[in-house]
């Protein structure tokens, strides 16, 4: 890949997202769920961010659409096709050049029929024949136009969420979880459908725990955990341990079925006790007191990781 | 229709006659119980006095002071299923007679205050749950709470006292212009006397409506699709339209159909203070004055009208929600 002379359609750094929560009275406390995330998603790639549940990848995306809750403070910079994405900014493009696949069907109108829905409503012949396009694509029926999201089953709600994306013309495609509860052969099908939005020009972002998956459609993998980028590994990194950088990576190759599934012991840190410095640190078998220092986010090998041991 | 209908009707039918059943019961034994001697609250004391013991005993006849209360329940309850209502002891009318006068004056009354407070309550709950945390939402909340807490007795006598007493706007009391034929009656006089005794019914109505549409409207912005409807970049006029007024439309329905009996409740106190010859002020007449066959008859009918909103609730859910009607339909 050609990266270097090119300019990320999206480009995250040093991101934080903040909650204020007020526990016991009144009583405030801040919890913050993500720091130090570095992510950029260049045109005619596909990224996958992949981290175990509760690490904070839905909040990531919910980050970059603008559309966090009120209590949540968002730190850092987002620069959309050279520019800052601003909130005004992103109001405006939102939902058209840059879309979203959310993680579940509860993002579903419950009361409205799926073609209006899909379509916002539009009416002229382009949509409709775009929206007819996409269901033989995606084998569904025309009828299911004029059905309400409770009469499909979950897997056909997927694809109408897919579906979603499909009908504008995005520059940016940012999906969260967009195959849980799909089968295997189904969930790759979706996941191709990703990979073809991105060969047809766009930048796809896939948000998802299946490392497996990822790899055989994605082109770049970022690793999070407990709320921080930790790698940035291309995939044929993936193809030998000694490729790749962070311990925590590394750990995660090994738990993949065709390496002997081993366990990881122990469990990600909870964000209201963090350790200082690596999060991983308890779990890390290389760990030393330099660990609890601030750790740099920094280039090894093409790649980039947040351990001071990697080389 | 299908037979998933027929079987909701039917459901609903016995669950409306073991209920009237039942309110009947209680209201009798509820009557039996009262400490007051019908003869003394409806002839005197001192008329009482100057009797001869035959006479008493006439009397005693015509309230029914001496039939054992099992006897009366049973012979009313076969009237009653006859289709006959019995005489008001107290109008001297056959029942059915003084409910249709009385119920036609307080229909009006009681429709106006519904839709008032329907509408209105709506409107304001919308308002405030899609500007949470605002002005607006602030204010509307502000005076929901307040309104909540003020009995509606006070409230009328409040209003009767600005707009009648010293603004001289509406009448002080009753349904119809003093010293005017029946005939000469009309619609707007009517209209005219029910102003204020509707307005009190409506304002204290709205807050209740408007604070259940504000918490739905609230649990509905904060919804998974609308924040999906956000990102794929509606806003405004269409996101309420498509995803808010949608949404909140339902529940809003099964409200302002269970609200009818809080209108009703309401009523009695408020066509009190109003001298409002209606049903609720009946029920008190007939209340305090052990007219049995009447109070029986008017909690009945109250019953019926109130259970037979929530029925309409629910089949308009079942018409209105896609999910029950074609839900239903596919199994
Ligand atoms: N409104 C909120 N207030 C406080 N904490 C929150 C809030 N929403 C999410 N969190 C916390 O943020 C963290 C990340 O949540 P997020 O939903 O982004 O995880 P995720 O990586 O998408 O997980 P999953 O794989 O289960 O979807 C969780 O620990 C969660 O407890
Ligand atoms: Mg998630």
């Amino acid at each position: 890949m050609r990266q270097e002379e090119r300019e990320p359609v999206l480009k995250i750094e040093n991101m934080s997202i903040v909650f204020t929560q007020y526990d016991r009275g009144m009583h405030q406390t801040e919890l913050p769920v993500i720091r130090n995330l570095d992510v950029e998603v260049y045109a005619g790639e596909m990224v996958a961010v992949v981290g175990s549940s509760g690490s904070g990848k839905s909040l990531l995306a919910h980050g970059v659409m603008g559309v966090l809750p009120y209590n949540a403070s968002m730190g850092g910079r987002i620069t959309y096709c050279r520019e800052e994405l601003t909130g005004k900014r992103m109001e405006k493009i939102r939902g058209k050049e840059i879309v979203m696949v959310p993680q579940s069907t509860a993002f579903l109108n419950p009361l409205m029929k799926i073609g209006p829905q899909i379509r916002k409503g539009r009416k002229d012949e382009e949509s409709r024949k775009k929206l007819r396009d996409i269901f033989r694509r995606y084998e569904l029926k025309e009828e299911v136009e004029k059905l309400y999201p409770f009469e499909l089953s979950g897997g056909m709600n997927r694809r109408i969420l897919i579906s979603t994306a499909m009908i504008e013309k995005p520059k940016l495609v940012i999906a969260d979880e967009p195959t849980p509860g799909l089968d295997l052969k189904v969930a790759k099908r979706a996941m191709e459908h990703f990979r073809e939005l991105a060969d047809m020009g766009a930048g796809v972002l896939v948000i998802t725990h299946d490392l497996e998956l990822a790899l055989e459609v994605a082109d770049r993998i970022v690793v999070f955990y407990a709320g921080t980028t930790i790698e940035e590994a291309s995939v044929q990194d993936f193809e030998k341990e000694e490729t790749l950088r962070h311990p925590y990576t590394k750990a995660l190759w090994r738990a993949m079925p065709k390496h002997g599934f081993q366990y990881i012991p122990g469990t990600q840190p909870y964000v209201k006790n963090l350790p200082k410095g690596c999060p991983f640190a308890p779990r890390c078998s290389q760990c030393t007191g330099e660990c609890s220092k601030e750790i740099p986010y920094r280039t090894v090998r093409e790649g980039k990781v947040r351990c001071i041991y990697a080389e | 229709m299908n037979r998933r209908w027929y079987i909701f009707i039917l459901k609903n039918l016995i669950r409306i006659v073991l209920l009237t059943v039942c309110i009947s019961i209680v209201t009798f034994a509820l009557m039996k119980a009262s400490p007051i001697d019908p003869l003394q609250a409806n002839v005197g004391q001192a008329a009482l006095g100057s009797m001869s013991q035959e006479q008493k005993e006439k009397l005693e006849e015509y309230w029914g002071v001496n039939t054992p209360p099992v006897q009366q329940y049973l012979s009313w309850a076969g009237d009653f299923v006859r289709g006959d209502m019995g005489t008001s002891l107290l109008y001297r009318q056959p029942v059915t007679k003084v409910i249709a006068v009385k119920l036609s004056n307080s229909l009006m009354l009681l429709a106006i205050a519904w839709i008032l407070s329907g509408i209105l309550g709506f409107a304001l709950g919308v308002i405030s749950g899609m500007n949470r945390g605002r002005l607006a939402d602030k204010l509307i909340k502000g005076y929901c709470l307040i309104i909540s807490s003020t009995p509606a007795f006070w409230l009328a006598l409040l209003l009767l006292m600005i707009f009648s007493v010293w603004l001289h706007i509406f009448p002080i009391g009753l349904s119809v212009p003093i010293g005017v034929e029946a005939s000469g009656v009309t619609l707007a006089d009517r209209i005219y006397h029910a102003v204020l005794p509707a307005l009190t019914l409506s304002i204290t109505g709205v807050s209740n409506i408007a604070l259940h549409t504000r918490e739905k409207m609230i649990d509905i912005m904060e919804s998974d699709y609308v924040l999906f409807a956000r990102m794929r970049g509606e806003k405004g006029w269409r996101l309420f339209r498509y995803y808010g007024f949608r949404n909140v439309l339902l529940p809003a329905v099964t409200l302002q159909f269970a609200s009818i009996s809080e209108i009703f409740g309401g009523s009695v106190l408020v066509e009190q203070v109003f001298s409002y010859p209606g049903l609720g002020q009946a029920a008190v007449a007939a209340g305090l004055g052990s007219d049995l066959p009447l109070l029986m008859a008017i909690t009945i009918v109250s019953a019926l009208i109130v259970f037979g909103g929530n029925l309409t609730a629910n089949i308009l859910y079942g018409l209105i929600d896609p999910r029950i009607r074609r839900g239903g339909a596919e199994k």
